[in-house]
């Protein structure tokens, strides 16, 4: 028993902490890879709708998102349905063809996300898709969340 | 004499604050960072029509048509049903197989159209696609239970297995022009 004592007391019980920064930096890295900074400021109110059978959108970078809903006004009160995509609300349904299909330009690949408000009426989703099967951008996905 | 003095001091930065600057940028990232995913139901437009083209061919039975109007209320194949009743009857309408005159023919020649009013709330919409979309994740699933031992959503991704899933149930869902 006395020499394990003696052979532990023998050795130095400090850490060494140089790699620390190394490790720090690692978690750093990581964290910035994975961040995606949310980079639109909404106009329009969308609240989500909720359904069982959803898939995740692995690919952040392929999607560009189209949001629907009631405009959002001054104080609570929200106005007639506006189509936004990117930071500018969009008037004219036409305007989206043009847009979507640069976007595919730069990305072949695109998934359009369609985040509508839960009572918006479906016509001008419609409209949406029509313009997006005109513009080629054919992959899309309605946002939901999972329903509970 | 000054000489001298300069070549005694030692030109090192020093190290320690480093982890403090790594560690305030940790921190900063860590707390911007939502790292929740995107979840949605997933679904293939068809290309734009070409001009002056002629609809390709269907045969009335292999169209499951899916009416939804204003007020919610879903009619399939001119017959009301229930919200919670889509799936069972999109699965007995896809896996037919020729039996019934009235369904399809075969999983492969199956069509879904979905038509809606302009008026129809988004919610009743997704809930009636959610239905559906739940009928071909089920047949999928079956199917993939049956030939590999595990769920569609555990096979590789585009993997051979996974296309002969799709090949057996495609999903065929067809989006139609609301009425005015």
């Amino acid at each position: 028993m006395g020499q394990f004592e003696k052979k532990s007391a023998k050795s130095d019980p400090t850490i060494s902490l140089t790699a620390m920064p190394d490790i720090i930096f690692m978690l750093l890295i990581f964290f910035m890879v994975t961040t995606v900074l949310r980079e639109v400021t909404l106009q329009v109110q969308v609240d989500y709708t909720r359904a069982e059978n959803i898939e995740k959108i692995e690919q952040k970078r392929l999607v560009s998102y189209i949001y629907v809903g009631p405009e959002k006004l001054q104080g609570r009160k929200v106005g007639n349905t506006k189509i936004q995509i990117d930071d500018s609300i969009i008037d004219d349904v036409g305007a989206v063809q043009q847009l979507m299909y640069d976007k595919l330009k730069e990305e072949p690949r695109l998934i359009v996300s369609l985040r509508v408000h839960d009572e918006t009426e479906f016509g001008i989703v419609t409209d949406i898709q029509e313009e997006l099967r005109d513009a080629g951008t054919l992959r899309i996905n309605y946002s939901t969340k999972q329903e509970q | 004499m000054f000489d001298n003095k300069r070549e005694r001091e030692e030109p090192e930065i020093g190290g320690a604050g480093m982890a403090d600057i790594a560690f305030l940028l940790l921190i900063f990232f860590l707390l911007v960072t939502t790292i929740d995913v995107d979840t949605g139901i997933g679904l293939q437009l068809p290309p734009a029509p070409e001009e002056n083209a002629e609809p390709p061919p269907i045969k009335e039975r292999n169209l499951l048509n899916i009416l939804v109007n204003s007020q919610g209320m879903v009619l399939m194949d001119e017959e009301p049903t229930p919200v919670n009743q889509v799936k069972q009857k999109v699965k007995a309408f896809v896996t037919n197989n020729g039996k019934d005159p009235e369904l399809s023919d075969s999983p492969d020649k199956a069509i879904v159209s979905i038509k809606t009013d302009r008026e129809t709330p988004y919610n009743v919409y997704i809930d009636m696609l959610d239905e559906v979309m739940g009928a071909y994740a089920e047949l999928r699933n079956q199917a993939a239970q049956a030939q590999f031992g595990r769920n569609y959503g555990q096979l590789e991704d585009d993997s051979e297995q996974q296309q002969a899933i799709q090949d057996t149930y495609p999903k065929k869902i067809s989006i139609a022009e609301p009425n005015q």
